[in-house]
């Protein structure tokens, strides 16, 4: 291995290449050893960072396709600009930290890892989040999200901030539809919420996890860490773990 | 059926079933339509993925754009834009809508035709010839060239309707009733588009490969649709391509509609036919019903199409949930259940509209007088790297855009 190179920032640029093309380029610096990789005009190049299980720092400029980091395994991922459908789709660990919105979708079936949104995130966000003894994905949002937030959700812990919501109320309504373990703890109301949900109030654990969680969300995006924590938080918690156990049976 | 509201008002809502009994349902095919029709699909798997991976990724994209002061802009931005998502697509089907591309034969019906063969262009030739007055006609423009396919006989005509012909039947009924005439004739002609200075472009291949064969590079219009097309549950032939037209509102869809047998009897219960084998006509037959028969307005089409659910309605003010009540019971055969993003297009009209529960994407952008709608943020970014705004819609909450008040088409 070239260690030169190894410590180098090794440059893709992304125009006019297909998503494979793309792909190719990127694990190809990664087995050369670079670990710094900047991805400059990328435009819809689906699978960005794919099942990689090196430790990379990834910085993409422009608007990446969907599943951005799907099932990827400890690297970082920086969007400077807004992400497609199905970002850190079954991600097992890192963080993917975007500079905009996000579609729908975002970490769905995430087993581990972190998602840091900006701003606002689209459609089922964190659907069917999991967690597995040390492994538990953490999302993120700054601003809101829409409907079926946390749906089917069984670990994990969504937050959402709210910051420049509009009126104090989230537009998101059924909120953890289906959710059966995990929590969602978030700042403002919401319209509506699951019938498996239940609200609570944070607990010192919870309070300690939204603290560390704005200090690194203010680390990457700058804001003011105090305002926000002084903000009230609620929490969803399912009530049963196994919500459909009876339906099917006589 | 009656509804009688709390204050004593009767509500008479026009719901009255006329059942027809139709001889033949079933469309009539000529031989050579029901070849290609009946012909298998080509391996999905070596369409898409040159890699022999075996890997399908599927969906459709939609794409459109609209300068609000009805400029006039060449379609090498939006065929840059449907091509870069093709990856959505598996190359079975791409097509362009454009208005405001005939500006010499603006104010006459301008029928984009597809013929079998030769014989079903003699038939539908002088089908034309007797049931409108001609101003000019020609085979389109094509560049074949390179082109490994079967492309079947395309021609345009520029007409006018004869006042003469029409005893006390609109202009826009008789120019429906003509097209079904010819759709469902058996002869193997197909109308894709019959609209004033508007015209729909479609076949099956990739969209840069579509543009290529209808030479779009030569065309200026002021609003483009585009569709790339991965056929799902219909099969894959040059009349299912999208846009799919009604007289001139076009309209492009990703997705599929579940209720398609549902909408399709009711609209078919109306004097409708499906000609095209894909659900998404219903979408173009529906708009036809509702907006030009009806007269309702895009707002409320919205509203038909993916409504509300009862639990949002009964949270409303009182007038907001008594017309959207009223809208589910008058127009619930025409609700469109099942996944969807569409845009769909008229002279100075264009509106993105995704299903309630949001199943299929839709993006909506601006720069200055020009309004976006896509699949994809990427295609968006691509083609106009310096938009002023994105949207991202909500599902059942259509993004409307309209010409500047004062430009005439």
């Amino acid at each position: 291995m070239n260690t030169k190179s190894s410590i180098s920032k090794f440059v893709v640029d992304a125009k006019n290449l297909a998503t494979r093309e793309l792909n190719e380029k990127i694990r190809e610096a990664i087995r050369d050893g670079h670990k710094q990789i900047d991805i400059q005009n990328v435009s819809g190049q689906r699978y960005i960072a794919a099942g990689i299980q090196e430790l990379i720092d990834i910085e993409i400029f422009g608007v990446p396709g969907n599943d951005l980091g799907v099932f990827m395994d400890g690297s970082k991922v920086v969007v400077h600009g807004n992400a497609q459908d199905a970002t850190g789709n079954t991600m097992n660990s890192g963080e993917i930290i975007i500079h905009g919105d996000v579609g729908d979708i975002t970490g769905m079936s995430a087993r581990g890892g972190k998602i840091f949104i900006q701003k606002n995130a689209g459609y089922r966000t964190g659907v069917h989040l999991k967690e597995y003894q040390g492994l538990r994905p953490i999302i993120v949002i700054g601003g809101t999200a829409q409907d079926f937030l946390g749906e089917y959700m069984a670990g994990g812990v969504i937050i959402m901030l709210g910051l420049n919501l509009k009126g104090g109320i989230h537009n998101a309504d059924y909120v953890g539809t289906g959710m059966h373990g995990g929590s969602i703890i978030l700042s403002g109301d919401v319209r509506g919420i699951g019938r498996e949900v239940e609200v609570q109030q944070l607990d010192q654990e919870d309070n300690r996890l939204v603290e560390h969680s704005v200090q690194e969300y203010s680390k990457h995006f700058g804001c003011k860490v105090d305002e926000i924590l002084g903000s009230k938080f609620k929490k969803l918690k399912p009530v049963s773990t196994r919500p459909y156990g009876n339906l099917y049976s006589y | 059926m009656m509804i009688i509201t709390h204050n004593g008002h009767i509500i008479a809502i026009r719901y009255i079933y006329v059942f027809q009994f139709f001889n033949s349902s079933e469309i009539k095919l000529s031989e050579s339509a029901r070849q290609l029709v009946n012909k298998p699909l080509k391996s999905v798997q070596r369409q898409n993925n040159p890699y022999k991976d075996e890997k399908v990724i599927d969906s459709c994209s939609i794409f459109g754009m609209m300068d609000q002061n009805k400029k006039l802009f060449a379609g090498n931005d939006i065929i840059e834009a449907s091509a870069s998502m093709n990856q959505r697509a598996n190359g079975l089907g791409s097509g362009y809508a454009v208005y405001g591309l005939y500006p010499k034969y603006w104010n006459n019906y301008a029928f984009h035709i597809m013929y079998d063969d030769k014989e079903a262009l003699d038939w539908g030739s002088k089908f034309i010839e007797s049931n409108f007055d001609i101003i000019f006609d020609e085979e389109i423009p094509m560049d074949i060239h390179g082109i490994h396919k079967h492309v079947p006989i395309m021609r345009r005509y520029f007409t006018n309707i004869d006042l003469d012909n029409l005893d006390e039947i609109k202009e826009d009924e008789y120019l429906v009733n003509k097209c079904l005439e010819m759709n469902t004739s058996g002869k193997g002609a197909y109308v894709f588009s019959s609209g004033k200075n508007m015209g729909v472009f479609k076949g099956v291949g990739w969209p840069q490969e579509i543009a290529k064969i209808f030479r779009l590079d030569e065309y200026k219009g002021y609003l483009w649709l585009s569709h790339s097309r991965f056929p799902t549950n219909s099969r894959a032939w040059w009349g299912g391509a999208h846009p799919f037209a009604h007289l001139e509102s076009t309209v492009v869809h990703n997705g599929e509609i579940s209720s398609y047998g549902t909408n399709r009897r009711f609209l078919e219960m109306k004097g409708y036919r499906c000609t095209f084998q894909t659900d998404t006509e219903i979408f173009a037959l529906a708009l036809d019903y509702l907006q030009r028969k009806h007269q309702l307005p895009v707002e409320i089409i919205a509203k038909i199409f993916a409504p509300p659910l009862w639990k949002d309605i009964e949270k409303m003010s009182e007038s907001e949930r008594n017309l959207l009540r009223r809208l589910r019971i008058t127009y619930d055969k025409l609700l469109m259940n099942g996944p969807f993003s569409i845009i769909f297009a008229n002279h100075g009209l264009m509106v993105g509209l995704a299903d309630r529960l949001k199943l299929r994407p839709i993006i909506a952008a601006r720069r200055k007088d020009m309004l976006l709608l896509s699949s994809e943020e990427a295609a968006i970014i691509k083609i106009l790297p310096d938009i002023d705004d994105v949207h991202h819609p909500k599902g059942g909450e259509p993004v409307i855009a309209r010409c500047h008040e004062g430009f005439a088409s």
